[in-house]
């Protein structure tokens, strides 16, 4: 009882705070954003050996506060597993979360959270050792099957073999790494996740030709970044971040020509960058919000080539994540 | 004030009186906690209601949506989140029990091996104690997890023993018992020979106040209950079939599975306890003095006797309570099951559950109901014990 009051009291000092500030006017008198990301994914928020902090999920970070600060390094990287990741936002100790959060019905209506866009459409997948032999999920019919506890793939994955009269055993780990050691022992026979996790994960393996990613795609899982409820300036400032390097994209600005594109670009371009119009002020940011995030972050293009692209270890293709008029989902209101 | 003063002022004034002023600042007290634990509770729920977060306990009979490795009741994932908490309780149940008894019965072993006069076994007992009781716990649930556990062949190439019985990196298996209408003669057999023992047991003890003669109890109820049903399963034409595991396509199906985060979890958790049981058995037979054992020596009685008619009935008033915190330790420890993925309360509830529904509150609140409820029981049953083996003043 006594140990219970004082959690509660706890949480409900960390949800008092939280209500009360503005989060635009927290990260700027505090000069950095706070931002969760993974413990650890590749191509989407990884460490490296001097401790910096990349990936796509990790540039949408960089993008809020090169927007926000106008330097994409102030940023605090707090790691999260699937479990913590929501109460890390509930309760304020994180502005952003950007770490491959797919976003639901459920997440967006009862959480008190709210996702401000969609920055990779991903898919569910399954992973196998190629010792097997099976070569479709629907060989699966009693497989042993490693899963990260807590994440919309674990009701995909009942739903899938329910649907298929499959029978499986579900073991669950709590972190990607866990996961990953469980397929690679052997304690499971696949191992499912999003499709982009498996090819990082893959990579992680000791041997990855000995794993085969299957083809079937289960569900849909859009990973986006996620904000409080209630707080509409911080919301759009997400939200438009985003939105400015899918932008940036379509028009063709890139980290490269951007300087030009601000003094002799198209008027969208203009528009965009701050030196036409007042898109900044209008989000409560420097008219160069969207110059700052080209120029420090680059684009869509670039930040997805660079992180999970043809130009990193993963080689995913654009698929889905193309612009809209190259065949993808990637599509940003204009910017006016 | 000089101190005839005091004396004549018999009756002080109401303010002044030291029992109004006692209930007055208990008044206050209570007053101010109420305050305290009201304005928390609306606090939260206003909060909450503010960033619009759901509260309340409706999600227990919504469909949880996901699958469990292991469980004592029926479920899938059609079930409610109300059944993945009761599936939960029960497994983190089982690892208690199991680990409560094993640990036990390690501790008291080890604990009495220490006043052994062999060396080895002495030293055996200081080095276990040592050395499990100084690492920590998680650890050492990693380490029979991915160290020993892990290195188990796969299912194709298992250990087995006659077909019957395996163990591989997925778990233990073995054949399971499947009853035939006959078989209730021999669990009849089996109760009759219960409580024939307590009988036999209850006559041996009168006939040994009456003559003094002793009677080999422990032998022939041995012999009682493991003799009657046997007689009665062969008599009734062995009235069970085994249902053997087989491998079938990845796993294997059929008989008994005991999963391998089971195994590693119980392992780590009575191998840790154990060895501070073995710590309070020894503190508890050097509390008997040495004075007792020694005119026990010279009235006659045998060494073995001597242990279990003297010292132990003696050293179980040390040991009791102290076993009490390490059992509740026990069940508090089983928590750690998330780390290696064994689907017990915390896990499953706090963990899926949890993220699932996002009513962090409310389960944990409801989870720590469990381990507080579990505790008060353990406690409860063990003051019971203390007071049975607690020193009778005459």
């Amino acid at each position: 009882m006594k140990f219970s009051t004082i959690l509660t009291g706890g949480l409900t000092l960390c949800l008092a705070i939280g209500a009360q500030a503005a989060t635009l006017d927290d990260v700027k008198n505090r000069g950095m954003v706070s931002c969760g990301v993974s413990t650890g994914l590749a191509g989407f928020s990884q460490k490296d050996e001097n401790g910096m902090w990349s990936g796509l999920d990790v540039d949408v970070c960089r993008a809020v506060a090169a927007a926000v600060l106008g330097d994409d390094t102030k940023v605090q990287y707090k790691p999260l597993t699937a479990k913590e990741r929501f109460t890390a936002l509930q309760s304020g100790e994180i502005d952003l979360l950007s770490r491959n959060t797919t976003w639901t019905h459920t997440r967006d209506t009862s959480l008190g959270l709210n996702f401000a866009g969609v920055n990779y459409y991903d898919g569910q997948g399954f992973m196998v050792s190629k010792k097997i032999g099976v070569t479709t999920a629907l060989e699966l019919d009693g497989a042993a099957v490693c899963i990260q506890a807590g994440t919309t793939s674990e009701l995909n994955l009942a739903d899938y073999f329910r649907e298929n009269k499959l029978s499986y055993t579900a073991i669950t780990f709590d972190t990607a790494d866990q996961t990953r050691a469980g397929f690679e022992s052997g304690r499971c026979d696949v191992l499912t996740s999003d499709q982009s996790q498996l090819y990082a994960i893959r990579i992680g393996l000791k041997n990855p030709a000995d794993a085969l990613v299957l083809p079937e795609v289960i569900s849909k899982e859009p990973l986006g970044p996620v904000v409080r409820q209630g707080d509409d300036e911080w919301f759009n400032i997400t939200r438009w971040s985003l939105m400015a390097m899918v932008e940036a994209e379509f028009l063709a600005v890139d980290s490269s020509n951007v300087d030009n594109a601000m003094k002799n670009g198209s008027p969208s371009q203009k528009r965009l960058l701050g030196s036409e119009g007042d898109a900044g002020d209008k989000l409560g940011l420097d008219a160069n919000w969207a110059y700052n995030i080209v120029k420090l972050v680059g684009n869509y293009g670039e930040s997805f080539e660079r992180n999970v692209g043809m130009d990193s270890p993963l080689k995913i293709a654009r698929g889905q994540n193309a612009q809209w008029n190259n065949g993808g989902l990637m599509y940003s209101a204009p910017i006016r | 004030m000089s101190e005839t003063d005091i004396q004549i002022k018999k009756k002080p004034s109401f303010i002044n009186n030291p029992r109004n002023r006692a209930i007055f600042y208990q008044l206050l007290l209570l007053i101010g906690l109420g305050y305290f634990f009201f304005s928390i509770i609306s606090n939260t729920l206003a909060n909450m209601e503010a960033r619009g977060i759901k509260t309340g306990y409706s999600f227990l009979s919504s469909t949880s949506g996901f699958d469990i490795l292991m469980t004592l009741i029926p479920y899938d994932a059609t079930s409610s989140y109300f059944q993945t908490f009761v599936v939960g309780m029960l497994n983190t149940m089982l690892v208690s029990v199991i680990g409560i008894f094993i640990a036990t019965i390690l501790g008291f072993l080890m604990g009495v091996a220490y006043f052994s006069k062999n060396w080895l076994i002495r030293k055996s007992s200081v080095v276990y104690v040592e050395t499990f009781r100084n690492i920590p716990l998680l650890l050492q649930v990693f380490f029979w997890y991915s160290a020993v556990l892990a290195t188990l062949p796969s299912a194709r190439d298992s250990l087995s023993v006659g077909e019957a019985i395996f163990l591989n990196i997925r778990g233990f298996y073995f054949p399971k018992v499947i009853n035939e209408p006959l078989s209730i003669l021999v669990y009849i057999a089996f109760a009759i020979a219960v409580v024939a023992a307590v009988c036999l047991k209850i006559w041996a003890k009168k006939r040994q106040d009456k003559t003094g003669l002793q009677f080999p109890v422990l032998y022939a109820s041995l012999a009682l209950l493991i003799g009657l049903p046997l007689v009665v399963t062969l008599l009734s034409g062995v009235p069970f079939q085994l249902e053997y595991p087989v491998l079938k396509g990845f796993n294997f199906k059929g008989g008994v599975t005991i999963i391998p985060e089971l195994i590693a979890l119980t392992l780590a958790l009575s191998i840790y306890t154990g060895a501070f049981i073995a710590e309070a058995v020894r503190a508890g037979v050097q509390a008997v003095p040495q004075g007792q054992s020694e005119a026990a020596r010279s009235l006659g009685l045998k060494e073995k006797k001597i242990m279990s008619l003297i010292v132990v009935p003696q050293a179980m008033r040390v040991i009791v309570p102290m076993l009490n915190s390490e059992y509740q330790s026990l069940v508090k420890n089983s928590t750690l099951a998330t780390a290696i993925g064994y689907p017990d309360l915390f896990t499953v509830f706090v963990g899926t559950s949890l993220n699932q529904t996002g009513q962090a509150i409310e389960i944990v609140f409801m989870t720590i109901a469990v381990y507080f409820a579990f505790n008060m029981s353990i406690s409860f049953i063990m003051n019971q014990v203390n007071k049975r083996v607690s020193h009778i003043e005459r």
